[in-house]
């Protein structure tokens, strides 16, 4: 097992290549295959990220299970992988939802199967490398390859706008990756005056970056700060992922909503928050401007979904508000605000890939998404109504299931920053289980208005495979959350240390309000608790 | 840990109809209703003995020992933070239960009142589609109910507080294919979901100010492993860290209030109780007036100690208290449908209790709650057995002279209407009674309302008992000759309610007429912690104390008496005046109606709170949500994205264009003066061999003329 004990992660990482390279060779005609291989490899993609759990220490700090190899040597380019408890948990994401958004597609996809699972495949190989890298050259040639299949499994397998919707997604996100390039170029070449050899190894540089002028930090965030919030997407540059989730296939909008829009969040905390400027009135103003942005994208979000009669569309503007709450707490720069920040961008696949299954169900049940089509679906679909309405309330951030525990953690680390902030961030926790309870009550609730609905199947068994792993970690995640707080606490102390130092040097005391107990006697007191007088 | 089998598993009590939730929520449907019944009753039932049981051995305790904690799991434990004070602590909320006088009174008003509730719903749905469905969601509401009052922490009390909110969302729609259904379901949700987001900042406000959200350290076997909110507010205030009044606690207070107003229907977030009556009767009772709706007066008694520190919070707790008491009183009027009526007098009643919180009496308000508990679920499944020996009448114009068609559900709501209505000896006398005699020390104003309430809430609920059972009947004739008395399993909970409706408020017999009351000692050990009688040297900042001292040293005075035997006066005067409408002169009603006409109108239209709410915050929100909708499509993606998209084809248009006309152009025109050139020049061009001997023979012609013409020139 030489080969999992040190390349582990390129075994997690090409395992999907590896399936794509085989589909081709399978002749075009035997159309099954294409399908069977497709999944077998969907599930070997999960299956080799697995052995993580047992292996990954969430107690070490750095990244673990490092490979280098030279990959041009002349420019300094490595083959360099690595992970942290935040690409842990973001990476057995997407090989979970990659599993699942392949076998959603089983029937969904009827044309042109061979290219489908093909490209499919090659998007996961892409996802996986941008959350792996730890060479900046390695992370954007990924952060690229998985561009072009995305692109193609909205503009062949779309529905009606599909063209439209491709190339706007395409060339939005383009925009923003040639204007990280730059930034990227900017970072090494800066780094290289310091006549260290040229490299384009993350830690390396961002450790170099430490030492750049103000002036050129603030560039080099605003640089970054583009390409990832077109990522995101943070308002205002949100409208290509209304456009992109409606015309994409269901497995589309799964990975799409569920990992792609990480991206940009993983890149804030990665790589934005060390190029923040170390002028504190300087990044005060920078961090203003971005909490306004997820504030608004919360709450314009969240409105917005309100009059949406496209089902699909509904969700991808709840994804916007979302998204808001995830780099809201980013920028909170607390532990609790990284911490849930990260929690919740994992609730999010969870609950929003969730969703677009639920509305694939119903489009391949009934070839449409408009709100208006359906109501009263309770009747005919009595299981399907339950899994939504679980999955709704995950969204909405109801207590025992995933979305509150993130919801929450954001909320209090961004209220220990600024009352105001949280107070707005909770009118979108409101507006959340409005627009979400509405689109339930018109889909499902009151009697069945359209005769073609009435006798509508229920879930069939792949759709609860799909459908009952999602259901099991939303209610894990709000019961349990313990052990993924555990693997993010040394990443987060990590980013909380360089980006806000000093946050844990007042570790001794214990007590907040500090003084001796009125009746000492009858409550023992821990050592832990400093009995000292207050400052004040 | 203390000893004891019960004490020990405090924990089993939410899980028994947890169990039973989710067998009934997964497979359920292949249930038999008999086994349903058996398995969804009997889990309450285990959980009630356990309760019980568990009291009975906390009693058993010393009274300053009666605290049982313990910790389950660690729940969320998010990681360091930093409190206002700028110091570093880890912020953990534990799964952990809580048992002490306050909780003890709760849990068993919730498991006491929730068992009769399930039995009497297993004859009342008994016909009812769904019937696994029903059950499954009403133990999944004693689940969170009860995490709700055990928990030893803000943040798990907020799971219960949220659970509840879903089940009564869920049960409100249970008859998912009406829209009024449904609908109700949804105001009543996001209604509370506005309550919710202050209580979550509360959450917050109180995690950054104090370090920790636990309530106690005490009663854990490692006390202090950690401090509670207890703990740290006494050492703050003895610290002077946190003074009387401090403007935090005061923000904590109000933004706790906020989300009590929500979940307890005060004024202004009152408006989604009258809607959830669209639910089954059995939840109405349960849910909707014996235990979810008093989850704010729990909590807000739950977080007595902060309130007591912040007099204006306490103000504002007593004012909307008092003022919704008296606004729902009056809005109970004029309603028509028997459940809207117990609706408008369940937030009336509510408003008592938080009167009593505010004026500092916290236990006569936990007092109210417990016996209100009673006589409300009993008047609302006397009406549920009304309705269904009506086959479904709600409107009390249809209804009349019920005494003798079924006695037991009469008799029994006669005693539920006596009681709430305060006369003695039942058990709505004692309650109020304490209410009003604590306010009445307090503010003299805030007595008149209370007092006027009384009086109002006599009126409404004999209106309802006469237009119900007595006087002709103007029942309709098709529902008239299946007018029936209601199952056993339907009046035996009836009867108990009934019981208890007299019975129960003699365990706080007042000092005054010569009893201990017990409860209030019950609960002082909760109701004014240790650490306050601690206070030397500062302002004593509580209400209750003063309180409570003024009645020992005046003892049985004129100020004892005096309001108490007014409100009986009072409340006997509304019964008669009830009597003189109803029954005496049934004309005039309409009478007084039509002398003021828009005055009725208002009352009866519930002063318009809800088309003021749609225009002024729902449907603006709806607007603002479809501008922004259009503005999205239209600004930021037409004229942003779709705009950019355009500029740049336009700019390759023109590039296009300038390439065409003017950089091709531009070759193409010394293309074309070479060409013109080229065709000049190709007429000479013929490739005939005796053209070009022709124009050899000329040009030699014109050299030799040129020639010659120079040769003439040198010669000469």
């Amino acid at each position: 097992m030489a080969l999992l004990d040190h390349h582990l992660l390129s075994v997690i990482l090409f395992t999907p290549l590896a399936g794509a390279l085989l589909l081709l060779l399978v002749p075009r005609a035997m159309e099954n295959a294409h399908r069977v291989l497709g999944n077998v490899f969907g599930v070997l993609g999960f299956v080799v990220s697995l052995p993580l759990l047992a292996r990954f220490r969430p107690d070490v700090a750095g990244y673990q299970f490092r490979e280098n190899a030279d990959w041009i040597p002349s420019i300094g380019a490595h083959y360099s992988l690595g992970m942290d408890g935040i690409s842990f948990l973001l990476v057995l994401l997407t090989t979970l939802l990659g599993m699942i958004s392949i076998l959603s597609s089983w029937k969904a996809i009827q044309l042109r199967k061979k290219e489908y699972y093909i490209l499919f495949l090659l998007l996961q190989t892409g996802m996986l490398g941008v959350f792996l890298s730890l060479d900046f050259f390695l992370f954007y040639v990924f952060w690229e390859v998985m561009l072009v299949p995305m692109y193609f499994l909205i503009g062949v397998w779309g529905s009606e706008r599909r063209l439209y919707a491709a190339i706007k997604f395409f060339l939005y996100t383009l925009a923003g990756s040639v204007v990280m390039l730059l930034g990227i170029l900017a970072v090494y070449f800066n780094a290289a005056k310091s006549g260290a050899p040229p490299t384009f190894d993350v830690p390396t540089l961002l450790a170099a970056a430490q030492q750049f002028p103000d002036g050129l930090k603030v560039w080099l965030f605003w640089g970054f700060f583009f390409a990832f919030a077109i990522k995101v997407p943070m308002f205002p540059f949100h409208t290509w992922l209304p456009d992109a989730h409606t015309e994409a296939p269901t497995a589309g909008s799964v990975i799409l909503a569920g990992v792609l829009l990480k991206m940009g969040t993983y890149g804030f905390v990665r790589f934005s928050l060390p190029l923040l400027p170390a002028d504190a009135a300087l990044r005060g103003k920078i961090i203003h401007i971005v909490v306004l942005l997820s504030l608004v994208g919360i709450v314009y979000g969240a409105l917005v979904c309100m009059m949406q009669k496209d089902m699909k569309r509904l969700i991808a503007y709840s994804s916007v508000s979302h998204l808001g709450f995830c780099t809201l707490g980013i920028f909170a720069l607390t532990p609790h605000g990284l911490a849930g920040s990260i929690l919740q961008q994992i609730n999010h696949g969870i609950s929003t890939g969730a969703l677009f299954l639920i509305v694939g169900v119903l489009y391949e049940r009934r070839h449409t998404r408009l709100i208006s089509e359906f109501g009263g679906l309770s009747t005919p679909m009595p299981n399907f109504a339950a899994i939504y309405m679980i999955v709704s309330l995950s969204s909405l951030g109801m207590p025992l299931l995933n979305g509150f525990i993130g919801e929450f953690t954001i909320l209090r680390g961004v209220f220990e920053v600024n009352k105001t902030w949280a107070a707005w961030a909770a009118l979108g926790v409101i507006l959340g289980a409005a627009y979400l309870l509405w689109l339930y009550q018109r889909v499902m609730f009151g009697a069945v208005t359209k005769p073609e609905n009435e006798k509508l199947p229920d879930l069939n068994l792949r759709e609860y495979a799909t459908l009952l792993p999602l259901v099991v970690l939303a209610f894990w995640i709000g019961i349990y959350p313990k052990p993924f707080f555990r693997y993010l606490e040394k990443p987060v102390q990590l980013i909380v240390e360089m980006v806000n130092p000093g946050y844990y040097k007042s570790a001794e005391v214990k007590s907040p309000i500090d003084g001796p107990l009125p009746v000492a006697g009858s409550i023992p007191r821990s050592e832990k608790v400093n009995v000292e007088e207050p400052a004040k | 840990m203390p000893a004891g089998y019960f004490l020990q598993h405090i924990w089993l009590i939410p899980l028994f109809p947890l169990v039973t939730a989710a067998a009934m929520l997964i497979f359920g449907r292949r249930l038999a209703n008999s086994v349903v019944s058996v398995l969804c009753v009997g889990s309450v039932a285990v959980a009630f003995v356990h309760a019980a049981g568990a009291v009975w051995q906390l009693l058993a305790l010393a009274p300053e020992h009666r605290v049982v904690q313990m910790i389950l799991f660690d729940w969320v434990p998010a990681g360091p933070m930093h409190t206002s004070g700028g110091q570093l602590t880890q912020f953990t909320a534990d799964w952990g239960m809580l048992l002490d006088p306050l909780s003890s009174v709760m849990v068993l008003v919730v498991t006491g009142v929730g068992l009769l509730i399930h039995l009497y719903s297993v004859g009342y749905m008994g016909h009812e589609g769904g019937y696994y469905r029903f059950f499954g969601y009403l133990n999944l509401f004693m689940f969170a109910m009860l995490t709700l009052v055990l928990a030893n922490n803000l943040l798990l009390l907020f799971v219960g507080w949220e659970g509840v909110g879903l089940c009564s969302y869920l049960l409100i729609g249970f008859y998912f294919l009406k829209k009024s259904a449904s609908d109700a379901g949804k105001k009543a949700f996001i209604v509370n979901r506005i309550g919710d987001a202050g209580f979550l900042l509360g959450i917050f406000l109180i995690a950054s100010t104090l370090g920790t959200i636990r309530f106690t350290s005490e009663g854990l076997g490692d006390a202090g492993a950690f401090p509670g909110i207890l703990q740290s507010l006494g050492a703050a205030v003895n610290s002077g860290a946190l003074a009387y009044g401090a403007p935090v606690l005061t923000a904590i207070a109000l933004l706790l209030f906020v989300g009590a107003c929500g979940k307890s229907a005060q004024i202004p977030l009152y408006v989604w109780l009258p809607d959830a009556m669209e639910g089954p009767t059995p939840v109405s009772a349960l849910i909707h007036a014996a235990t979810m709706v008093t989850a704010g007066v729990y909590m807000v008694a739950r977080m007595n100690a902060i309130y007591q520190l912040s007099p204006l919070a306490m103000q504002v707790v007593a004012i909307t208290g008092a003022a919704t008491a008296i606004f729902a009183a009056t809005m109970g009027l004029a309603q028509n449908d028997i459940k809207k009526v117990l609706a408008y007098s369940t937030i009336s009643q509510l408003g008592y209790m938080f009167l009593a919180l505010g004026v500092g009496a916290f236990s006569a308000g936990i007092f109210h709650l417990m016996t209100h508990a009673f006589f409300k679920a009993l008047l609302f499944l006397g009406s549920g057995s009304v309705i269904h020996a009506l086959s479904g009448e709600q409107d009390m114009r249809k209804m009349g002279g019920l005494w003798s068609r079924i006695p037991v559900t009469a008799k029994t709501f006669v005693v539920g209407a006596v009681a709430i209505a305060g006369i003695p000896p039942l058990a709505g006398f004692f309650s109020k009674d304490e209410i009003l005699g604590k306010a009445f020390e307090h503010s003299r104003a805030l007595w008149l309302v209370g007092f006027v309430t009384a009086g109002l809430t006599a009126f409404y609920m004999f209106r309802l008992v006469n237009m119900t059972f007595f006087g002709a009947s103007r029942v309709e004739h098709s529902v008239e000759h299946h007018i029936h008395e209601s199952p056993k399993t339907m009046t035996v909970p009836l009867m108990v309610l009934a019981a208890l409706s007299i019975v129960g408020g003699w365990i706080g017999w007042p000092a005054a007429l010569g009893g201990s009351n017990r409860f209030e000692k019950f609960l002082d050990p909760v109701m004014a912690p240790a650490w306050t009688y601690a206070l030397h040297g500062q302002q004593r900042p509580i209400l209750h104390v003063v309180v409570k001292d003024m009645t020992h040293t005046l003892g049985a005075s004129l100020l004892e008496y005096a309001p108490m035997v007014l409100s009986v006066l009072v409340a006997l005067a509304g019964i008669f005046i009830a009597y003189l409408f109803y029954l005496k002169e049934p004309d005039a009603p309409e009478k007084i109606a039509a002398a003021a006409p828009w005055l009725y109108r208002l009352v009866y239209n519930k002063y318009y709170v809800d088309e003021i709410y749609d225009g002024l915050f729902v449907n603006r929100a709806k607007d603002l949500g479809t501008f922004l909708g259009l503005f999205d499509e239209k600004i930021i993606n037409g004229l942003g994205v779709d705009g950019t998209g355009w500029l740049t084809r336009f700019g390759s248009s023109v590039s296009i264009l300038w390439d065409k006309w003017v950089v091709d152009g531009a070759v193409n025109l010394s293309a074309a003066v070479v060409r013109v050139f080229a065709r000049i020049a190709s007429f000479v061009q013929t490739g005939v061999v005796s053209n070009y001997a022709l124009l050899i023979v000329l040009g030699m012609l014109a050299l030799l003329g040129y020639y010659g013409n120079l040769l003439r020139h040198v010669v000469r």
